[in-house]
């Protein structure tokens, strides 16, 4: 029988606040544990929580981005459960009434084993606010379990889509394009490492043709694309077997272990949980006027669609390139510099994907750390343009600027690759060959065009490589002509 | 001294005649003398409070002291004060000493007020008698062998005995009113919003709130206007302009000062169950405000009988959740030895918890559970929109409710303690008031003789509309102003 699998995603992503969700403490990362907990991060008694308004702008930048419904009125929770790293015994969140509802997002699988890139759309459920917990210690203590709360009260934004996907591909596909998406409109600094962008993936499979979903079993906390990839997979084919071998699925959430490669359900006693939601009487309802996503709107960045159109239409980049650009914030902004800093917009797009993107994945950089600026970039783009340097020696300044060696103009001062322009010095260094090189005047002249070539090449070795190759073919032409 | 009102209090301060240091002294001595007895309070810090005393003296020699300034206060144990033991009645925090001020904690002391201790009070404010304490139950000064009410029981007692010139207390379903009228003594629930919860300690957050609890209502006014206000750490404070709660007290003058107040009685509150004696007091306390001026009107709660078992959904459903963070790990009452992880939770919860708190954590937790809730939870919810819409609708009949606080007078200690439910219907007229969120009142209205003779304190009851406190303190003052029953106190205290 072929089979089809089944998925959806839950991903937290937490919110770039300078402070917490329900208090004033600071969510800077990789702080001393517990300084960065507030009487509100440890739920001392008689604390209230007091709803932070830029996790809520956070919250309607997504659902603008996405172009989802934004509730006018949404409702905070508690979800209780007793876990160490819970100081208040519950969590607050949105249950009932999340604060975006029904969205979209459009992404792109790349070519695979499935065959050909395509795009599709990935409908989006809901994503709402929430706290995240703190964390327990392990080991920090001989013998004992310690807490650090400074994570306690982060505010994260649960993003839950249909069960779209059809495949590991498209919800690694989905997962970085909402990665990129999150970043791209400043909610998020998608540090997965730090557990930023975290993803619960629920799989089921079916009979393919079949409309009935089968029973989904969800794997927490995947924390990277690679392990995303082998998890759905390996939890796919566990499916497939399993009923192939007359088994049913049970419902059951699981984990993933790298090392291994495979998934494990937990035991039962760690999910049989009631929950027990119910308003959080703490909080008035969460309210979102027109205004508010208005004034929202305003700050919102121009979303990578619109800059890709903006790219095809202004600077007549090709919808390839201009995909490519716009495929990363980081990306887009650099690019956007490199123009604005004077330099043409397709000679720069191809340096940015070709030279610096190569150099970038070989150095295992991303873009916002390049070594070479944007401005340095276009500058070194302006001497292409003006003549100053050929691309052969644009090449070896790359390379120099890559190792900090200085500035464009230093650089090729000091490598001496300005390259011969003056017509007269040129003429005389022509001159000098044709006359040490008689055979092969003769043979160009009966005919034989590779002489012609050999002549070039005799006259750039001449000048040192400087001599500007256009203007070498223009005046050997002149004088063989 | 001890029988002045704050007003008095203040002028004195300001005039020289006393110091805060004189006055809070003869608090103090007071207190080591009936408290023992009382066991009003159950945290005295003699040195900070003496050094409050001396700072708020400077301050008045340095001519910018406000109405409070210098005056002692007993603070309900159910607030954080930074660097006082803050137990909340609890086993849970017999050892807990707060790192922070409640906002009520703070507005006092920004007034220059002296905190004389913190006042006993039922478990987590659970409780109309006071007996649910860890640290043991308060004496009703008018008899000993009676329960002050709760859960602000030792704020009552200390008022009652005199032993502090004014206190605070909370009231999720009646817990001032109740002592008030069982202690005879004027306490103030607010509208829910108006003064900060930040800092008090949560029972049911929906429907908490601070309130002062003091001898006569131009104390509760004046202690209104340091205790409400927005706070924005508490995000149900309301944001509205500060008002002074003490404008229209000098009005209450002349011979009909109430002339044109439409006073409504709702004929549920004056049915089955309510004591005759009780009855026979506030009746005469309502003939005297006819006297007054105010024109008497029948009204009608007929969603009242609700109250109660909606309350019992209610609040411990959202104690159930608010208690859960006194599990053991962080601060609090751990168990000495336990096996694991869940074994110290609920070893810390059973030996922490006493069992009416136990009890009503149980209630909620059930109300809350999957299959229950649309059926408890929801359902109390549909009828507390009910009660609400109850008054609404008499309020456009009148200006202001009255009726009896409590059903009876004081009861003997232990006589409820197994019967939950007898002591739940001690707050049957008071609970509707926090479900709508509606200011209610209690102020002294004469005496009733008990079982053995004894004069018991008889509380009358005043509902406001929303945030029309001035005009149920103006009301208040007005019968205060001709009769004395709020300046009676113990003879055997005097």
């Amino acid at each position: 029988m072929e089979w089809e699998v089944v998925i959806g995603l839950e991903t937290h992503t937490q919110l770039k606040t300078n402070t917490k969700i329900f208090s004033g403490a600071s969510t800077t990362y990789g702080a001393e544990p517990n300084t960065q907990a507030c009487e509100v991060s440890i739920a001392l008694p008689g604390v209230l929580p007091v709803l932070n308004k830029e996790a809520v702008e956070c919250a309607i930048k997504f659902g603008l981005a996405v172009d989802a419904d934004i509730a006018p009125r949404s409702v905070f929770a508690r979800k209780n459960y007793f876990y160490p790293d819970l100081p208040k015994g519950y969590q607050i969140s949105q249950y009932e009434l999340p604060v975006v509802g029904k969205g979209k997002l459009t992404i792109q699988v790349p070519a695979g084993k499935h065959g050909e890139a395509y795009e599709k759309t990935i409908h989006i459920t809901r994503a709402h606010l929430e706290e995240d917990a703190g964390k327990s210690v392990h080991g920090a203590v001989e013998g004992m379990s310690g807490i650090d709360l400074n994570r306690a009260g982060t505010p994260l934004l649960e993003i839950v889509t249909e069960p779209d996907m059809r495949s590991a591909a498209e919800a690694v596909a989905y997962a970085k394009k909402l990665h990129e998406l999150v970043q791209w409109i400043g909610i998020c600094d998608g540090n997965m490492q730090e557990g930023s962008f975290r993803c619960d993936v629920n799989v089921s499979v079916r009979p393919k043709g079949t409309e009935k979903l089968g029973t989904r079993r969800e794997i927490k906390n995947l924390n990277s694309f690679k392990f995303m990839q082998q998890a759905i997979e390996y939890e796919t084919q566990w499916q497939i077997d399993t009923l192939e071998d007359g088994g049913k699925i049970q419902q059951a959430t699981v984990l993933f272990n790298p090392d291994t490669g495979e998934t494990r359900a937990m035991r039962s006693k760690e999910e049989a949980n009631d929950y027990r939601y119910f308003p959080d009487p703490d909080l008035l309802p969460l309210v979102v006027s027109d205004e508010d996503k208005a004034r929202v709107r305003t700050h919102m960045p121009e979303l990578p669609e619109a800059m890709k159109a903006r790219f095809e239409a202004a600077h007549g980049l090709s919808s390839y390139d201009a995909a490519t650009l716009t495929a990363s914030r980081g990306t887009a902004d650099y690019f956007t510099a490199v123009v604005q800093a004077g330099a043409e917009a397709k000679p720069a797009a191809n340096w940015v994907m070709g030279a610096l993107s190569a150099k970038l994945n070989a150095e295992e950089k991303v873009i916002t750390d390049s070594p070479v600026s944007a401005a340095q970039l276009a500058q070194l783009l302006k001497r292409i343009q003006d003549n100053t340097i050929s691309n052969n020696a644009a090449k070896q300044v790359f390379e120099a600027l890559w190792a900090g060696e200085g500035d464009v103009d230093t650089i090729i001062a000091a490598k001496g690759l300005k390259q011969e322009s003056d017509t007269g010095a040129i003429e005389a260094i022509i001159d000098e060959v044709l006359n040490a090189n008689p055979a092969m005047v003769e043979e160009f002249k009966a005919g034989k065009e590779k002489a012609f070539n050999a002549l070039v090449g005799q006259a750039m070795k001449a000048s040192k490589g400087k001599a500007n190759p256009a203007q070498v073919n223009e005046i050997l032409k002149k004088k063989l002509g | 001294m001890i029988n002045s009102s704050l007003k008095t209090l203040s002028q004195m301060l300001a005039s020289k005649q006393i110091s805060s240091v004189e006055l809070t002294q003869t608090f103090l001595t007071r207190i080591q003398q009936h408290n023992p007895a009382i066991n009003a309070y159950i945290a005295l810090d003699t040195d900070k409070t003496l050094a409050q005393a001396r700072a708020a003296d400077a301050r008045i020699a340095a001519g910018n002291a406000e109405a409070l300034t210098g005056i002692p206060f007993a603070q309900k144990d159910i607030f954080c004060a930074k660097g006082w033991k803050t137990t909340c009645g609890s086993k849970m925090l017999a050892n807990f000493v707060a790192p922070y001020d409640a906002h009520v904690i703070s507005q006092f002391d920004a007034a220059g007020a002296v905190n004389l201790g913190k006042t006993n009070m039922d478990e987590f404010a659970m409780g109309s008698s006071n007996e649910t304490s860890y640290f043991g139950g308060v004496k009703n000064p008018w008899d000993f062998d009676r329960v002050p009410g709760g859960s602000s029981g030792g704020s009552a007692a200390a008022v009652a005995a005199r032993l502090c010139a004014a206190a605070t207390g909370t009231d999720t379903g009646g817990s001032i009113r109740q002592p008030a009228s069982l202690c005879g003594f004027t306490g103030l629930k607010p509208t829910y919003g108006l003064v900060s919860r930040y800092g008090m300690i949560a029972f049911a957050s929906s429907l908490d709130q601070a309130g002062p609890m003091a001898k006569s209502a131009e104390d509760c006014a004046l202690m209104m206007n340091v205790m409400a206000g927005f706070d924005e750490r508490d995000s149900t404070s309301l944001n509205r302009p500060k008002e002074d709660y003490t404008r229209g007290l000098a009005n209450m003058v002349g011979a009909q000062p109430l002339e044109g107040l439409r006073v409504g009685l709702p004929k549920e509150y004056f049915a089955d169950g309510l004591d005759a004696d009780v009855a026979k007091v506030v009746q005469a306390a309502i003939a005297e405000y006819r006297k007054l001026g105010a024109e008497i009107v029948d009204i009608s709660l007929p969603n009242s009988q609700l109250s109660i078992p909606v309350y019992y959904v209610l609040a411990p459903a959202e104690a159930s959740s608010n208690l859960s963070r006194y599990d053991g790990v962080r601060y609090g009452h751990r168990a000495a030895e336990y096996d694991d992880l869940l074994d110290m939770y609920m070893k810390s919860r059973a030996e922490g918890f006493g069992a009416e708190v136990k009890r009503r954590i149980l209630i909620g937790t059930y109300v809350l559970s999957a299959g229950y809730y649309d059926a408890y939870y929801l359902k109390a919810q549909q009828i507390r929109r009910l009660i609400a819409q109850d008054f609404t609708e008499a309020f456009k009949q009148c200006d202001v409710i009255m009726g009896p606080t409590a059903p009876s007078t004081a009861f003997k200690a232990g006589e409820k303690a197994d019967d939950p439910v007898a002591m739940y219907l001690q707050d049957v007229y008071t609970i509707a008031t926090n479900l709508a969120g509606l200011p209610g009142m209690s102020i002294p209205a004469g005496f009733a003789p008990s079982t053995d003779g004894k004069a018991l304190p008889v509380g009358l009851q005043l509902v406001g509309n929303y945030f029309d406190e001035a005009r149920m303190l103006d009301v208040a003052h007005a019968y205060q102003q001709v009769t004395d029953w709020h300046l009676q106190m113990p003879e055997s205290l005097k």
